[in-house]
């Protein structure tokens, strides 16, 4: 009897597994079959050719926008990472007046939709002549998920990171920022790889952003090239289809490969939050 | 979180070390914090978005807000994108999780393939489910058709539209709440359920006076994030619809975006960024008193 419902879950879970990979199935078939084959999007084209992949590849400006989603990427998380450790510091050690309120400004952003700060920042990155920079698109993702980094850091360092180790090393005549980055930073890598994994996700994938300060087609990013060339081939959705398939890859294979840390970040970031 | 105790040792002096986090904060208040309140005074204004000059016109865009027909689809949508996904991924989340938390085989192979849509740009996710709903050669009016029924245009259809992007916004991001309610799920301690089973309850019983109650932080976390998650909806909708046809499936996010840039309308788009802000503070701070009114009681 046991035996029977721990088959029927399994089925189950068979089931909701196929279902949730139809989107992905779909992609696939559409991204193989060639302009012209109207044939379902079922199955699967009875010929085998990447044609629609190197098309999209060259039209599309994958490439570039691959590199510049690198770049704001990356440069966005090491501010997050450098910054937002160091923030958090004295938040989680030092429960002065001024610390208690800060904390808050930081969390009351957390629900402040950013969307409703974009429209006066438009005309204040305008006229600082940082519109279409990759530096706006860094520092913009990095303030944005600053206070989740925060929020991160200081709930870690609160409760795993001992006291006792700061306070011999004051003894020993270190300075704060010696203390910080040579004995607190380096038992940050749990909390670091939460911060990296969530916030880099979501950076990387971001259009809104993107939409609003990257225009100039030498700092796109990949959702903003991926916006245009969609426009452009409404009605022959196999290079679309091809081009999504190019630039979800890096993220997707890093998720297959760090499958793990993706997961344990996601959930420990949730339990200590 | 626990609170530690204050060291008994009297301080010298109370030292912040704020210039430890003076970047942070000058980062978050020119990009967030500066430009938000700068929108708030905008909103009182009629500027188009690129004049130097603006006047000042009092609350004429807020009355002008109340009497469009337009707001209230909007806010419609905004709601119905945010209270909608809130309740489907947490349920079909928590479904998934106490599932996937029994010893069953598939148990990763699911988890991966229910998460991977996170991963994915919901710019690039509104594309695939584009593929699924368009009229002609969609996935849905193919396999329609191969059953003998007339096509659909799902994506024209200004009943169903909104229903469409709010079940592609829960299959991209119920991987979120299905990981947050596994992790739930398994800081439980199994004893709570061997001493239930000796008092004889039942498994309803036991999930709703053990399950459900240990869970409440889970649910917090899970709730707070999709409420905000679904109520700033854009990528989506843009993608499948555009917003159209018509108003018919604008969230506050799409509308604010076309009043700015298609309109010219800068000073309007501000008044409906400003009602936004208020409608997702009012929601996220209601589910949080809620929710953890909920865990106090546990």
């Amino acid at each position: 009897m046991r035996q029977f419902k721990i088959i029927m879950l399994s089925l189950l879970a068979l089931f909701i597994t196929l279902l949730h990979a139809v989107p992905f199935y779909i992609l696939i078939t559409t991204a193989l079959k060639v302009q012209g084959d109207f044939s379902s999007r079922w199955t699967l084209p009875d010929y085998f050719t990447l044609e629609n992949f190197a098309i999209a590849w060259e039209q599309a400006n994958l490439g570039p926008a691959m590199i510049n989603s690198v770049l704001i990427t990356g440069g966005a998380a090491l501010l997050l990472i450098f910054f937002g450790s160091m923030a958090a510091y004295p938040l989680a050690r030092k429960n002065t007046k001024l610390n208690k309120g800060v904390l808050v400004f930081f969390i009351a952003i957390m629900v402040v939709p950013p969307l409703t700060a974009l429209v006066p920042l438009y005309q204040f990155v305008v006229d600082i002549g940082m519109l279409n920079t990759r530096t706006i698109a860094v520092l913009m993702n990095a303030a944005a998920f600053m206070p989740l980094a925060i929020f991160l850091y200081s709930g870690f360092i609160r409760s795993t990171i001992p006291k006792e180790l700061e306070e011999a090393a004051r003894i020993d005549g270190a300075s704060t920022l010696g203390i910080f980055f040579k004995i607190v930073f380096p038992l940050l890598k749990p909390v670091t790889a939460s911060v990296l994994i969530v916030a880099c996700v979501f950076i990387w994938n971001d259009y809104q952003f993107a939409i609003f300060f990257l225009q100039d087609s030498a700092v796109q990013t990949l959702t903003v090239t991926m916006d245009s060339y969609f426009t452009e081939n409404q009605h022959n959705l196999g290079l679309v289809a091809a081009a999504a398939m190019i630039a979800m890859l890096p993220m997707a294979l890093m998720f297959l490969v760090l499958q793990r840390y993706f997961i344990a970040g996601l959930a420990s970031g949730a339990v200590k939050g | 979180m626990a609170q530690t105790k204050a060291s008994a040792k009297p301080v010298a002096k109370e030292n912040s070390m704020w210039w430890m986090y003076l970047p942070a904060v000058l980062l978050v208040t020119i990009f967030i914090a500066y430009p938000f309140f700068n929108g708030v005074r905008i909103s009182f204004t009629d500027w188009d978005g690129f004049s130097q000059t603006s006047n000042f016109v009092g609350l004429d865009q807020y009355v002008r807000m109340f009497t469009d027909p337009t707001t209230w689809t909007v806010v419609r949508n905004t709601l119905f994108y945010g209270i909608g996904s809130t309740i489907l991924q947490n349920a079909i989340g928590l479904g998934y999780a106490l599932l996937l938390n029994k010893s069953i085989k598939m148990r990763t192979v699911t988890r991966t393939i229910v998460y991977l849509p996170v991963i994915v740009s919901p710019l690039i996710m509104g594309y695939i489910f584009y593929l699924f709903f368009a009229f002609q050669n969609g996935a849905l009016n193919d396999g329609l058709m191969f059953f003998g029924f007339d096509p659909v245009n799902a994506l024209g259809n200004t009943t169903w539209n909104p229903v469409i992007i709010m079940l592609v916004n829960v299959y991209q991001f119920v991987g979120i709440a299905m990981i947050i309610y596994l992790a739930g799920l398994q800081s439980i301690s199994k004893d709570y359920y061997e001493a239930a089973n000796i008092d004889g309850a039942s498994p309803w019983q036991q999930f709703r006076n053990i399950t459900l109650p240990l869970l409440a932080p889970s649910i917090t976390i899970n709730v707070v994030l999709n409420v905000i998650g679904g109520l700033k909806l854009f990528d989506v909708i843009v993608a499948l619809t555009g917003g159209g046809p018509g108003n018919a499936s604008q969230s506050s996010s799409t509308f604010m975006y076309s009043l700015y840039f298609s309109r010219q309308d800068a000073g309007y788009a501000a008044t409906q960024g400003v009602l936004i802000a208020i409608i997702i503070l009012i929601l996220s701070l209601l589910a949080l008193w809620y929710f953890k009114r909920k865990e106090i009681e546990a």
